[in-house]
């Protein structure tokens, strides 16, 4: 560090570390999480435990899954904003129709598809009609408010509960430290992860957010892409919903529209593009982790709710100005 | 005949205008204006008991949601959007009914200067965020948004406070005839002495300019980055009317914005006339959408639809409206 101090250290030092954030956003993303996690430590000694860490990782998760949404379609410059009303509405229906339909996995069933046909429909509106995603899936989250809205009021007789099952996944800790969720997550994550670099499609979104022009002049099909994209993110939205709903053990047709900043956050923070084309899954979950840390250190330090959205708002106008300022360098 | 100046006066040339040409440019604001006719002949059928108290509710109902269609019209014709306009008008308004609360009618006075200056403080803050770091409006807005609405729920985390009764009586009643609510007569003074002069100037001029084409305005002389920010001003100063007509119309702040707000007037703003890529439009046209919307939602009332579907309804119809007109835009730009 004593380097640093000096004059011509002094004189690199900013664009050093400008090259990091750029080519290796990771690695000052883990610093943050780590000062966090030590701020946490400090505002209450003792707090830092394997089964705290445990806890964080069980409320990262759906969170990260739900960052995920706004990651893959941010990737083709566009958003996900009913991916509140999304998650709500696969608990809920799960939590309703577990009863009717006589069992979980076809209650499940039913719910990520009637997220899947959200999905579709944001989908044909952004690749065909070509509305603005962002518009398009705040009226599309306001259709699926408006349906769970008259779901509920149809299913007041028969009553719901959430299963048991998703409550195990949702809250369960292995030997109180490893979350039951991760069952769910990793195959989730490895998916996402490989399929962004490997696949074919994974290269198709980037292409399209990066330049849909050449992506079409080069054959791309990006109606059929981008379609696609927003039912993977509605399914995706759906599961994050069961896993929310199995760790509140409630079921609401409101319950995860408080996660939608925090989603869009954790995606800019992580240092996906909402320009398009520049975006990993990893950084998704590293700023998955950091606000769930930031929340829990928010909680230590007493500041209640509208200050939780106070500083995450700044947060993301912050970081995406960061991220803005050393990408526009390059 | 250019205006005075060094812009080419090509984009506005205001030449003699007959009441044809008038008629011409204005074609998709009149058409809306028909509509809104037909809906409001629609709504007499289905309800023969509608008269002048439906209409001055309408309008009571209508001047929040028009003013958050003029504040997103000016950002939208400037080449920005702003998601935070919602929350805004849910901060001015529970700042407005806190500080009112109890208070002289003087008093009420300085609090509705108080928080005009509120709003062009947040708007500029929209704006100069937006300018400065370059991060897309979007990003920008829906984290002010959420800024916002914390400081609103710091105000009051519940309903509450009052407001003063001049204000009050702003927005209750009638001009003249009983079909001639107060609220639509204030509300189109206040759009009127604020825009009409704005939109005639320099200043509007530029604000046109850079949503048409930001480099050829840029390259013109026009001064880009001001300009964006004062778009945002007004939108600011058009969402803290927005606040204080709320405050007016139910003598309470609610610090909680409505979800539809923010939606509703992108939607208005698209249906009136407004392209979402800037550069084109006017006020007129989105206040009238406003007025169609929300008539269409009291007649699915007097139709007795289910108000949870009627949501549903309202959001396919918004959806419905964005998918035309930018259905529309497409074919035009192909030809």
């Amino acid at each position: 560090m004593s380097a640093a101090a000096d004059a011509p250290g002094r004189r690199l030092a900013p664009g050093a570390w400008r090259n990091l954030l750029r080519d290796y956003p990771l690695i000052p993303l883990t610093g943050l999480l780590l000062i966090l996690v030590l701020a946490v430590e400090i505002g209450q000694p003792g707090t830092v435990r394997p089964s705290w860490i445990g806890v964080v990782a069980r409320a990262t998760i759906p969170l990260a899954i739900l960052a995920g949404c706004q990651t893959l379609t941010m990737l083709t410059g566009g958003i996900d904003l009913s991916v509140g009303y999304v998650a709500s509405m696969a608990g809920f229906v799960t939590a309703t129709l577990v009863g009717p339909l006589g069992g979980v996995a076809l209650a499940i069933l039913a719910a990520l598809l009637v997220a899947a046909v959200a999905g579709l429909i944001s989908g044909v509106g952004v690749a065909v009609f070509r509305v603005h995603p962002l518009i398009m899936t705040l009226g599309m989250g306001l259709v699926v408010l408006g349906f769970s809205n008259v779901w509920q009021l149809q299913m007041v007789q028969t009553g719901s509960g959430v299963p048991s099952e998703l409550r195990d996944v949702g809250v369960g800790l292995f030997a109180d430290v490893v979350p039951y969720s991760l069952v769910v997550f990793v195959p989730l994550a490895a998916l996402i992860l490989v399929g962004l670099r490997r696949s074919g499609y994974g290269r198709l979104l980037f292409a399209i957010g990066d330049n849909p022009v050449a992506a079409r002049l080069s054959g791309a099909r990006s109606w059929q892409v981008l379609i696609v994209l927003y039912v993977i993110s509605a399914v995706l939205a759906g599961l994050a919903g069961l896993l929310y709903s199995g760790l509140g053990n409630t079921a609401s047709v409101t319950l995860v529209q408080s996660q939608l900043l925090p989603s869009v956050a954790a995606a800019v923070i992580g240092g996906t593009s909402i320009l398009g084309g520049r975006g990993t899954f990893t950084g998704t979950i590293l700023g998955a982790l950091i606000l769930t840390v930031l929340t829990a250190l928010l909680t230590i330090l007493g500041l209640p709710e509208p200050w939780r959205q106070i500083v995450f708002g700044s947060i993301i106008v912050a970081v995406a100005a960061a991220y803005t300022r050393v990408t526009a360098e390059a | 005949m250019s205006v005075t100046t060094g812009i080419p006066g090509a984009l506005r040339v205001r030449p003699r205008e007959t009441l044809v040409a008038l008629a011409r440019r204005n074609g998709w604001t009149l058409g809306l204006l028909a509509f809104f006719a037909a809906l409001l002949l629609f709504t007499k059928l289905i309800q023969p008991n509608y008269g002048a108290l439906g209409i001055q509710n309408l309008a009571v109902s209508v001047v929040p949601l028009a003013m958050a269609a003029v504040a997103q019209a000016i950002i939208v014709i400037a080449g920005g959007i702003d998601l935070s306009i919602a929350s805004m008008m849910a901060l001015t308004s529970v700042v407005s009914a806190e500080l009112m609360k109890g208070q002289s009618e003087a008093f009420g006075v300085a609090v509705v200067i108080g928080v005009i200056l509120l709003g062009l403080v947040l708007g500029a803050i929209n704006g100069t965020l937006v300018v400065l770091t370059r991060v897309p409006d979007i990003v920008v807005t829906l984290a002010t948004f959420f800024v916002w609405s914390g400081f609103a729920l710091l105000v009051r985390p519940s309903p509450g406070g009052g407001a003063a009764t001049w204000l009050k009586d702003l927005v209750i009643g009638s001009v003249g005839s009983d079909l001639i609510p107060k609220a639509a007569v204030v509300m189109l003074i206040v759009v009127g002495v604020v825009w009409i002069p704005i939109s005639r100037s320099r200043l509007g001029l530029s604000i046109y300019a850079i949503g048409s084409r930001q480099l050829a305005a840029f390259r013109s002389g026009v001064a880009v980055g001001r300009t964006k920010v004062i778009s945002y001003v007004l939108g600011g100063l058009f969402a803290a009317l927005g606040g204080l007509s709320l405050t007016a119309s139910t003598g309470i702040g609610t610090p909680v914005p409505e979800p539809t707000y923010t939606l509703v007037s992108i939607a208005a703003v698209v249906l009136g006339g407004v392209s979402l890529a800037g550069g084109v439009g006017g006020v007129l046209g989105p206040i009238i959408a406003v007025l169609v919307l929300q008539l269409i939602r009291t007649d699915m009332t007097f139709l007795r639809i289910n108000s949870n579907m009627a949501l549903v309804a309202q959001g396919f119809i918004l959806i419905g409206v964005l998918m035309v007109g930018s259905w529309i835009q497409i074919r035009r730009s192909r030809t």
